[in-house]
């Protein structure tokens, strides 16, 4: 696997369309190389692939990615995945959402479009935090932190979203951090590879509101502090649940591929005598 | 008919096999009565024909889904009734700005909120133009018999795909659960219009680039275009802008590409205007009783025209105007309390006395209810 070596980055972007609107800092940059990278190391058809996000932060990467793209409304893009699969099952599909799109007004899409397995790849940049309304706490803003709608501290409990996808019968799951970068790109790379609905949660930095409302300094020193979060699957397994209070689980979470949905529809046509 | 074969149908029924008729080839949906069977029928029949049904988790995923799977290529469309076509409204909006194709079926059913739910209604006239957020147009059909559900809903798959936008099948439960003898045409017969694609290849297309109508030319995801489709307000690139000259050109687009085809788009039945003192303008499953009312005051004398749209958005001003101005009176009888009386009222001006007849009771209008009022005009 080409891991860590230099890929011609620019063939997947759209040059005309850069700089990205990012804060200086921010991890979404970061995340989106992974996937491109993760793309290139499956030896993706730029032509026979679609890309589609939400609404927020993390959802203008699908602009400057040079694929079929599209940018849905806030919550839906895994509704609108879901259409463009079963419409054309022959396209790969990713959705690029963030943590509010994903795990708040997208709830219901998540744990429906995991409990069919159907064939997409969801990258969830998970950066604690509405950045694009500048800083009101989401589902996975950590209990106590500050929020510009929780000025008095967070008492809304955060949601493991790996493992409510995996409850809800992801076929491939997976978390990393922005900097364990190349651990990303793997778990990405493993995600593209699997026929069904695969998630992968990346935990990224916000500084200018997550960092700068909770005091955590610069954005290395934010990326430093969620990798010293960050346990090992492996290790975590051994651990007690206080020991595990605020941490991160990373690493491959769950692999147990299982039939596409848009395959077994297959069947379907065929039972009833189609085509 | 020689080729057409003769078949007793549900409107709903009807409504499905149309869809199928004209290429529908993807649905996406959520069961709300009363318009469910829409949605079982899809699933049963769907993959008879290599297409592919999925039930979403809830409306709003559904006309998600229906607005992915057209980008995808598919003629695609879902159906529902009060509560979900609310809740169909932000996607419904976005497949507006992003020039998709799609049809939506509002089976109707008596509001507001949960309302009646097996009980028809004309109450979402008025959402149906207006219900999503922002400036724009959209068509809207509304049938009266069951063979017209039908032939309305490869009409509006045709409207759909031509000028590239949401095309409203805007039924009642009157229409969706009645039976009636449908003439079935030969395939052959039919006219279908499929969806253009771009002439120019790829790095010379622009995807948002009207034509002289109007109306973009989008490829399909998968044809290698690599193109960008985004709710934002977009340049003809199909990239987010908010340059002024260009948001505005964006805006007015939307609007103007419908009110600029209006004679393509617009079908309405008129009968005895020319001598008539009073006319009687009604629509979907109330203009049968119309119809029965004004044959019933000619009849007795009464000289009495009967104006139905078929297209009801865009509303045609100019054809309305000329067909009421003067008159005695134009009545207008609709299941809910006034909605498209007030569009009557708008476009007539003060040049004839508009006269809504409602009733939201859950029931439908009787011709005698018409009667009366026609017969009360003085």
């Amino acid at each position: 696997m080409a891991i860590a070596g230099k890929i011609p980055t620019m063939k997947y972007l759209r040059k005309d369309k850069l700089p990205h609107i990012w804060c200086p800092g921010c991890g979404h940059g970061i995340v989106m190389q992974a996937l491109v990278r993760a793309l290139h190391n499956v030896g993706v058809d730029q032509d026979k692939t679609v890309i589609v996000s939400g609404i927020g932060c993390s959802s203008r990467a699908s602009g400057y990615m040079d694929f079929d793209t599209i940018h849905t409304t806030h919550g839906r893009a895994l509704a609108f995945a879901t259409g463009i699969k079963m419409a054309n099952p022959e396209l790969k599909v990713v959705v690029l959402t963030g943590d509010g799109d994903a795990s708040a007004i997208g709830g219901n899409h998540l744990i429906h479009a995991a409990r069919r397995n159907i064939g997409l790849t969801c990258i969830c940049l998970n950066n604690n935090i509405y950045g694009m309304t500048s800083g009101q706490f989401s589902p996975c803003t950590p209990a106590n932190a500050m929020a510009t709608t929780a000025p008095y501290g967070n008492i809304d409990p955060s949601f493991d979203l790996c493992k409510l996808v995996q409850a809800a019968g992801a076929s491939y799951v997976a978390r990393g951090t922005a900097m364990q970068v190349r651990m990303l790109e793997k778990y990405m790379t493993n995600a593209l590879k699997n026929d069904g609905f695969s998630f992968v949660e990346a935990i990224d930095q916000c500084p200018t509101y997550f960092g700068r409302k909770n005091k955590l300094g610069d954005p290395y020193a934010m990326m430093k502090r969620q990798q010293e979060m960050s346990v090992p699957a492996s290790k975590a397994a051994a651990m007690t649940p206080a020991e595990l209070d605020g941490k991160y689980v990373v690493g491959e979470l769950w692999s147990s591929p299982r039939p596409e949905y848009a395959v077994s529809y297959n069947a379907v046509i065929e039972k009833a005598g189609g085509r | 008919m020689p080729s057409a074969s003769r078949v007793l149908m549900q409107g709903n029924e009807a409504i499905l096999e149309g869809a199928i008729a004209a290429g529908m080839r993807f649905y996406a949906g959520y069961p709300i009565t009363p318009s469910t069977e829409i949605a079982e029928l899809a699933a049963e029949r769907l993959p008879r024909v290599g297409g592919r049904f999925i039930q979403m988790e809830d409306e709003i995923a559904s006309m998600a889904a229906v607005v992915g799977g057209s980008l995808a290529g598919a003629k695609a469309m879902t159906a529902t009734s009060g509560p979900g076509f609310s809740l169909k409204q932000e996607n419904l909006g976005y497949a507006v700005h992003g020039d998709i194709p799609c049809v939506v079926v509002n089976v109707q059913r008596m509001g507001p909120s949960t309302g009646l739910p097996t009980s028809p209604a004309q109450g979402d006239m008025q959402q149906a133009r207006f219900g999503s957020h922002g400036d724009y147009g959209i068509i809207a059909l509304t049938p009266s018999s069951v063979s017209e559900a039908y032939y309305l809903t490869i009409r509006a798959f045709n409207l759909s795909e031509q000028y590239r936008v949401p095309v409203i099948l805007l039924a009642d439960e009157v229409i969706g659960h009645m039976r009636e003898p449908v003439a079935l045409p030969d395939a052959s017969e039919l006219t279908v219009v499929e969806r253009r694609k771009p002439s120019l290849p790829k790095g010379q297309h622009k995807p948002f680039a009207p034509d002289e109508k109007g109306v973009p030319t989008l490829p399909n995801f998968g044809d290698g275009y690599r193109f960008h489709v985004t709710g934002l307000i977009h340049a003809e690139d199909g990239f987010a802008t908010s340059n002024p000259k260009l948001v505005d050109k964006a805006v007015r687009r939307l609007t103007n590409k419908i009110q600029d085809n209006l004679e393509e788009i617009y079908q309405a039945e008129q009968r005895n205007i020319e001598d008539a003192d009073i006319v009687v303008f009604a629509y979907g499953g109330t203009a049968r009783s119309a119809q029965r009312a004004v044959r019933m005051a000619r009849e007795k004398g009464l000289k009495v025209g009967f104006y139905r749209p078929i297209t009801i958005w865009p509303f045609h001003d100019e054809m309305v105007r000329r067909a009421v101005a003067g008159k005695k009176a134009v009545i207008v009888p609709e299941l809910n309390l006034g909605q498209m009386a007030r569009e009557v009222e708008r476009v007539a001006h003060g040049t004839t006395t508009v006269i809504p007849v409602t009733k939201v009771t859950g029931e439908i209008l009787t011709p005698a209810e018409i009667l009366t009022a026609i017969e009360g005009v003085r």
